[in-house]
């Protein structure tokens, strides 16, 4: 552990114009996919092919921004050769790590391309030391994303009893459930992040407006009914309201983002290596916002991290993003649990 | 095809869990789980309290197997994996990558159906480190099995979760105390007042999910009983069954003499039917949404 280390900012980019405001904007590294089921943002029109990856990787390195392509998503049996191909493109393309979910990727990708960087992606489930290590001892996994699942003690416990980076998720929507554990979409649609690369894919999604009443379904099953007065959401299943023993509320989680900015230096001091903004279906101008914002506070906390409070424009900024909804630490904060 | 008998999910008295166990028609069971896999907290049985347990089920002449929490969260619960890990007694279920670096080259183990096996490479590399047996992950299907089990090592089963509600996600969120307004970390141990789950429907009467403290399952009792003969004719070696508070030995029989050729149909359904406490969904074998029942024709 390293604690004077350079904590990096992670940003994410589902299209060129989103990667350019990134790089533009401060992130030390921009995260992307290919256009298909070999990442968890499977979604239409985003991504990129060859030529807008090429051009992307291009604008980052002149600019000393690192890149890496996430094929995050588990390589189903019959398809495996797409997965293959997307780590031979990531070779090819020269980006500067790719982030893996699958062990069985993982030992195509470090032994046919030992100098490409790995990563662990979040969909791995890898909450303790061990699981890390095991990744490490076996692939060379050089940094591991934590799952939104650990108290601000536990992300430490982690980090102390390994030497791979530790990169933990900063702002963005919140998943409640730990990433890779989660089949409730394929649940309801047959599709699932595992599976497909995406969580209640919007193929399934049906808006009904009855009367006065927005009814939103995800393949016929019923996540949320809204009244005039309120907004309507994305169905994303966890965040629907249900009925639990007669009470109908968020019974699983409400739609709300996480923003950990408060949690700034005490993440330095214990030795996170990177930082991590959720959001590769947000538009360009939500990752301009948001990358300014978080590398003016990351700045400000390495040159004096005592010091450090999150400034109420940043926080005004930020809240803008979230779009109305409620901001939480999510499981940093152990109440939340 | 044998049988076993999966970890039980929910938290029950340990009165009630060791009466389920010392009722059950163990000679039907090849294999049985043991273990709390959803949450560190409950702890009415003490780690010597299930050695003890997997003991005296010994004797009976099944095979006992011991499972590791799915969710690892605190160096608390590394601890209590490593444990299990090291028993040096019984096979242990791998249901996180930890416990796998723990058995590794050590000794033999079974890859839990939270490992996240979804093709031949990766169960490929599970074998080299001791897997002898693997539970396929529960939103796979037929189509998904066939291809993994024409490429499956030598000397590595395959065990099917083929009855009870899915254990479809975990969080490090509790939603059984978020339901009474309780932390996690002052719950109260509501969910012994819930041996199946606490049900949860959407807001239009249609039952959905099944709320187990940090872990979600479906509302539906998964039963693939009408799946036997292509899960056999796909070389699965056992069929799991995961328990429910009431009538267990109910659908430990009916499957038993289903597997034995003796019931089977319309009357194999009828008897299921008598013993499951929700309706039954079977679609993720089909390739289909999970809660989508297709009538599997026998």
């Amino acid at each position: 552990m390293t604690a004077t280390r350079k904590l990096e900012l992670v940003c994410p980019a589902g299209a060129l114009p989103s990667l350019k405001a990134a790089v533009d904007n401060g992130a030390d590294w921009v995260y992307f996919g290919l256009r298909d089921d070999t990442n968890a943002r499977n979604f239409a029109g985003l991504n990129f092919d060859s030529r807008s990856a090429r051009e992307g990787i291009r604008y980052a390195h002149d600019r000393d921004v690192k890149t890496v392509l996430a094929i995050n998503t588990f390589p189903q049996a019959g398809a495996w050769e797409r997965w293959e191909r997307a780590i031979d493109a990531a070779a090819d393309l020269g980006v500067d790590a790719v982030i893996l979910a699958d062990p069985g990727l993982m030992r195509y990708a470090a032994r046919k391309y030992p100098d490409l960087g790995l990563q662990l992606s979040v969909q791995g489930s890898a909450t303790n030391h061990e699981a890390i290590n095991l990744y490490r001892d076996h692939f060379g996994v050089r940094r591991a994303v934590l799952p939104r699942v650990l108290s601000i003690r536990q992300v430490e416990q982690v980090i102390r009893n390994t030497d791979v980076e530790i990169e933990v998720f900063g702002f963005g929507s919140l998943c409640v459930m730990v990433e890779g554990r989660c089949a409730l979409s394929s649940f309801a649609t047959g599709q699932s992040p595992n599976t497909f690369g995406a969580c209640s894919p919007a193929s399934a999604v049906r808006w009904e407006p009855r009367g006065d009443r927005m009814d939103v379904r995800l393949n016929g099953i019923l996540i949320d009914r809204y009244a005039a007065d309120e907004n309507a959401g994305y169905p994303t299943l966890c965040k629907g309201r249900f009925d639990v023993g007669g009470e109908t509320y968020y019974a699983i989680e409400e739609p709300s983002s996480l923003n950990a900015l408060e949690l700034l230096p005490q993440l330095a001091a214990m030795g996170v290596a990177a930082i991590k903004i959720e959001g590769r279906q947000r538009s360009p101008a939500y990752v301009a916002d948001v990358t300014r914002i978080w590398r003016a506070a990351i700045d400000e906390c390495s040159a004096n991290a005592p010091r450090f409070s999150a400034r109420p424009q940043w926080k005004a900024g930020l809240t803008r993003l979230t779009e109305g909804q409620q901001v939480t630490l999510g499981a940093y904060n152990r109440k939340w649990k | 095809m044998k049988l076993s008998l999966g970890p039980v999910l929910y938290y029950w008295t340990r009165e009630a869990l060791l009466g389920f166990y010392a009722n059950l028609p163990h000679s039907r069971l090849a294999t049985i789980y043991l273990g709390e896999v959803v949450c560190g907290r409950r702890n009415a049985m003490r780690p010597a309290d299930w050695l003890g347990l997997a003991r005296d089920l010994a004797k009976t002449g099944v095979q006992v197997v011991l499972s590791t929490q799915v969710l690892i969260e605190s160096d608390l619960d590394l601890r209590a994996v490593r444990q299990i890990a090291e028993n040096g007694e019984f096979l242990v279920e791998a249901n996180d990558m930890g416990a796998v670096r723990m058995l590794a080259g050590r000794t033999r183990f079974v890859a839990g159906p939270h490992l996240n096996v979804y093709n031949p490479t990766t169960l490929a590399w599970l074998a080299e480190l001791g897997a002898c047996r693997w539970v396929m992950p529960v939103e796979l299907g037929r189509d998904a099995l066939a291809l993994l089990q024409r490429d499956r090592p030598a000397a590595v089963q395959t065990e099917v979760f083929a009855y009870g509600r899915l254990p479809l996600a975990f969080s490090a969120r509790c939603f059984t105390a978020r339901h009474y307004n309780l932390s996690k970390d002052d719950c109260q141990y509501r969910c012994l007042e819930h041996p199946d789950g606490l049900p949860l429907a959407t807001r239009e009467g249609q039952p959905f999910l099944a709320l187990n403290g940090l872990q979600t399952q479906s509302a539906q009792v998964y039963d693939l009983s009408g799946a036997l003969a292509q899960m056999r004719e796909l070389g699965v070696d056992v069929v799991r069954l995961s328990a429910q508070s009431a009538q267990m030995n109910g659908i430990i029989e009916a499957y038993h003499r289903a597997l034995e050729g003796e019931l089977s149909g319309p009357e194999l359904e009828a008897v299921l039917a008598s013993h499951r406490p929700a309706d039954y969904c079977d679609g993720y074998w089909y390739g289909k949404p999970g809660i989508e029942h297709l009538a599997a024709s026998p």
